[in-house]
């Protein structure tokens, strides 16, 4: 549903007063918010916005603000529904820090945003007025003590009587009003109009033409509402862009990675927020040939990809948290039986279900060491959005290599995230190749471990003299069950040794920064574009910091030994749990770290500390400034 | 390639099988486990069809029951405890051409593994299952199972089970979608395998079900449906299994069924004593999952790569005057 076409519609805007003069100020970057109650279209004006943004040459990062219900209730704290959209004269790789500027429809999502510390002091509100004149009395005073609260606080609060707007257009404003907005910010971001209605255009591609006309109009009323109104307008400068950029968000970019890796099944079960890469393929994969099966459950969604990967199609699942965990034992026996399958687990926040919609990497450890025995298996995290693209297409081909399973970590923070990145150039050597189904040299063995890398030849069905059973009991190299020790251990040293094959092909990612200094922050996954930005800001403020993005947490490339010694201190910076060493029973003995450190700890034996948060969002590189600042202040206390 | 064409002409030729081409280990059930008679009717089946070995394969569970795969000389998946028919689905559904065959047991089947058997009887893919079910847990040393008979001593139901047994024939029945219900037993082989012919050449899913002694932990617990041959009765029909006269004279209990009717065949499977043998359904036209969702298309990367441009072309931003035309 979109806006309804009232009787009395106004004619084209042509009779427009000239707006007053008023003095373009000039932004390197802003971030702004549209916050609505659900089904308002907060999201859809965002999203507008920053493909607007991105066409007229703008870096953007958008992160969606999603109520964990469907339906929250109306004029609820905690039912936010919205956008965040960081628009930038440079590459944008994150969310940012507090937002300076937020469009609300009402002022209880309002609050939700102010208790989260997602404003910043001063953020100017453009807060929807009808409220004030509502005929409930009680919602009049909320929306009356809420504004005198705000404006104590010192937010510049400016009240846009947008419902009223509106309805002189359509006849039901709250589906309309998302539209208005976009227009305002058209005009105060000193966007071309015209590529606002094109991108509403789009955006209602399905609908009925009187449809979009209305949502034109609506935009259109806005733009020139605020051109008239407003005090303020904003310039951010184009970059030029110098090859053709496409724009997606972390969950369709993986789809597209899937597509391109030339796996054809994807069998998977509904879990947020990793749905949406399947609710894409569903839509797509089929003209290429590939299809999506829903299965009756996580288990099976796994069993059904392993079934396929044996039968010499590489398939894939696609989950989060709780199905991870669901999925552990059929992992484990692709790990056992040397079948390849690709994992995609985009984390949520965790234990149990915890935070469906929300950002956290707390699933690290478990697909690294998760599997009852020892199961090796590979694990990468893309880096950002389009990383999540390439990351599938490595993934397929780790896998099949190799006879082993690939676990790709994405978060929520890249799963609804949109930004913009080259658009990929079409390579065949990304599909996989036909199905070999040659017959096989009589008496060969199925499980023919070199002795160097632990790589074999599998067989498929379909191949003349390869025939054997696999199973998840300890085999021979004939796959027949034995339990005798060396043959046992036979098994568990080439399934290790393919991890060791793998990382001695792996390169070192390069530091960011220089290359010695007094510290280095390491991340992983989606935190890159966050920490390298604290870095860039920490540098320019004479810091000697620098930072070691890992793609590959499993194996690990070789060299983050050597990087981390030429610092004189190496942390970890995390979107996870961490024990706080203020905690008074916390100490050095029994502080659980997060889930990097962990691992770096013990691989390196350095003392290597973290700081991490577990807020439910992606990480802002302003937190990660002032905790290093904090740090880097211990450091110069030391030395002196 | 050319050397894959010629052994394809060559093998037209040389195709036939015996016996010993689907014998693969030694089977290490105990003596006197109904285990054996399935395999036995499933290697003469294998070769009466002569099945191509390296086109078949066998998917199994966890249990005695699933060891089959190790003793066929086709290829074979050992999976894991419960998951045969996810794992058999996603082969079917990536190799249509191939001949999937699932071994599991009533434990691996009617307990652990119970969603996936109610959604492969949705899913209709074809592929025969075979449920081995001795009415008791045997690999694990004799637990109670779900089609254990009340009353059943087992080690976790010492004092006898607490429940009713499940009826595999009556849950298979009430799912909508299903196309194809047996039941066999062990003992009398040549129904065995009339039944699991009867399953291999129907298109779409078969789930026969094989009441199977177990010797070892419920020696008694099959003697009186042995011995007395009135306690089973034949289901007989043209369209179904029609015994040879030998059979017809040792089991005169018997039973004209149509296997298209089934209301008759949902009363028939509720009926426990006689224990009603022979094929209760059968449906062909019920559509396969696999063929509904094309699974037998040839994919070219011509095909991925239109695809993937047009997907790419949906998300670029296109500079002023390039974006392409609608």
């Amino acid at each position: 549903m979109n806006a309804t076409i009232a009787a009395d519609l106004p004619e084209e805007t042509s009779g427009r007063r000239p707006a007053p003069a008023k003095e373009v100020v000039t932004l390197d970057e802003h971030i702004v918010e549209i916050v609505s109650d659900s089904g308002e279209g907060a999201q859809r004006c965002g999203q507008s916005l920053g493909a607007i943004a991105a066409k007229m040459g703008n870096g953007v990062w958008t992160v969606e603000i999603i109520p964990a219900e469907i339906q929250p209730p109306a004029r609820s704290i905690a039912g936010a529904s919205g956008n965040r959209i960081r628009l930038g004269a440079r590459a944008i790789t994150n969310g940012g820090d507090e937002a300076d500027m937020v469009v609300a429809f009402n002022e209880q999502v309002l609050l939700g945003r102010v208790r989260d510390g997602e404003l910043k002091p001063g953020c100017t509100i453009l807060l929807e007025s009808m409220w004030r004149e509502h005929r409930d009395a009680g919602i009049r005073q909320a929306y009356v003590d809420t504004y005198d609260r705000l404006i104590g606080d010192g937010y510049n609060v400016i009240e846009i009587p947008m419902e009223t707007e509106c309805l002189k257009i359509v006849s039901d404003a709250r589906r309309g009003k998302n539209m208005f907005a976009l227009g305002m910010l058209c005009s105060i971001y000193s966007l071309d109009p015209s590529l606002g209605r094109e991108q509403v255009a789009y955006a209602l591609r399905k609908k009925d033409r009187r449809v979009i006309e209305a949502n034109q109009r609506l935009l259109d009323a806005g733009f020139e509402w605020a051109e008239q109104n407003l005090e303020f307008k904003y310039s951010i400068p184009a970059i030029k862009a110098t090859e053709l950029q496409i724009v997606t968000n972390g969950n369709t970019s993986l789809a597209l990675g899937v597509l391109a890796s030339g796996m054809e099944i994807c069998a998977m079960y509904p879990i947020t927020p990793a749905t949406s890469v399947s609710h894409y393929l569903s839509d797509v994969f089929e003209k290429v040939g590939g299809l999506v099966h829903q299965a009756e459950d996580e288990i099976a969604a796994a069993t059904f990809a392993l079934g396929a990967s044996y039968a010499g199609k590489c398939a894939v699942t696609v989950t989060s948290g709780p199905g991870y965990s669901l999925k552990q034992e059929a992992i484990g026996l692709a790990v056992m039986a040397e079948i390849p399958m690709v994992v995609i687990n985009v984390q949520r926040g965790g234990p149990s279900t915890g935070q469906p919609t929300k950002a956290e990497q707390g699933d690290l450890l478990t697909v690294c060491y998760g599997s009852h025995g020892d199961a090796p298996k590979v694990v990468l995290a893309p880096s950002g959005i389009e990383d999540c693209f390439y990351s599938v297409i490595t993934a397929r081909k780790i896998a099949e290599t190799f006879n082993m399973v690939v676990v790709v970590l994405s978060d929520a923070s890249l799963a609804t995230a949109q930004t913009s990145f080259p658009r990929p150039e079409f390579d065949e050597e990304w599909l996989a190749p036909p199905i070999d189904q040659s017959p096989v040299p009589v008496d060969s063995k199925p499980y023919d471990w070199d002795e160097f890398t632990g790589l074999f030849r599998r067989f498929t069905p379909g191949q003349p003299h390869g025939m054997h059973t696999v199973t998840g009991l300890a085999h021979d190299r004939n796959s027949r069950v034995a339990y005798d020790p060396e043959t046992n251990e036979e098994g568990l040293r080439h399934r290790s040794l393919k991890l060791i094959a793998l990382q001695k092909t792996l390169t070192t990612a390069p530091v960011f920064g220089d290359e010695e200094g007094d510290m280095l922050l390491i991340g992983w996954g989606s935190t890159k574009g966050a920490i390298e930005e604290a870095v860039v800001r920490l540098r320019a403020e004479g810091y000697r910091v620098s930072s070691l993005h890992l793609t590959f947490l499993q194996p690990m490339p070789s060299g983050v030994g050597k990087v981390m010694k030429r610092f004189r201190r190496v942390m970890t910076i995390e979107n996870n749990w961490s024990d706080r060493l203020q905690d008074d029973l916390v100490d050095e003995d029994n502080r659980r770290f997060s889930a990097l450190a962990w691992m770096l700890r013990a691989r390196f034996l350095v003392d290597i500390d973290c700081w991490s948060e577990s807020r439910g969002r992606p990480l802002k590189p302003g937190a990660i400034c002032q905790e290093i600042r904090s740090r880097l202040a211990d450091l110069t206390e030391d030395d002196a | 390639m050319t050397s894959n064409a010629t052994n394809r002409l060559v093998r037209m030729y040389e195709e036939h099988h015996a016996l010993e081409d689907y014998q693969g280990g030694v089977p290490r059930w105990c003596n006197g486990c109904g285990d054996n008679a399935i395999l036995a009717a499933v290697q003469r089946l294998c070769r009466d069809e002569d099945l191509r070995p390296e086109k078949t394969v066998f998917v199994s569970g966890i249990g005695c029951s699933s060891r089959f795969p190790h003793y066929m000389k086709t290829y074979g998946f050992h999976g894991i405890h419960g998951r045969a028919l996810p794992i058999a689905q996603g082969i079917k559904m990536a190799r249509p051409d191939l001949h999937v065959f699932v071994n599991t047991g009533d434990g691996d089947n009617c307990s652990i593994g119970t969603a996936h058997w109610i959604h492969a009887i949705r899913y209709n893919m074809n592929m025969t299952m075979i449920l081995h079910d001795n009415r008791i847990y045997g690999l694990t040393k004799k637990q109670v199972s779900p089609t254990s008979p009340l009353g059943t001593k087992s080690n976790t139901t010492p004092r006898g089970a607490y429940l009713e047994a499940l009826n595999p024939l009556t849950v298979t029945l009430g799912v909508q979608n299903v196309s194809f219900v047996a039941q066999a037993v062990d003992w009398i082989p040549e129904v065995l395998y009339q039944i699991v012919s009867a399953a291999f050449h129907h298109q779409g899913f078969s789930f026969v079900r094989v009441i199977q002694r177990c010797p070892e932990f419920l020696p008694r617990m099959f003697d009186a449906l042995v011995n007395d041959t009135q306690r089973t009765q034949l289901l007989i029909h043209e369209d179904g299994i029609q015994p040879s006269a030998a059979i017809g004279r040792l089991y005169r209990n018997q039973l004209q069924h149509d296997p298209a009717d089934i209301d008759r065949a949902r009363e028939i499977a509720s009926v426990e004593d006689p224990v009603p043998i022979g094929i209760l359904y059968r449906d062909p036209a019920v559509p396969c999952y696999e063929v509904i969702r094309n699974a037998a298309l040839q994919r070219t990367p011509e095909m991925v790569r239109a695809g993937l441009e047009s997907e790419f072309d949906k998300f670029t931003v296109w500079p002023e005057g390039q974006q392409p035309a609608a």
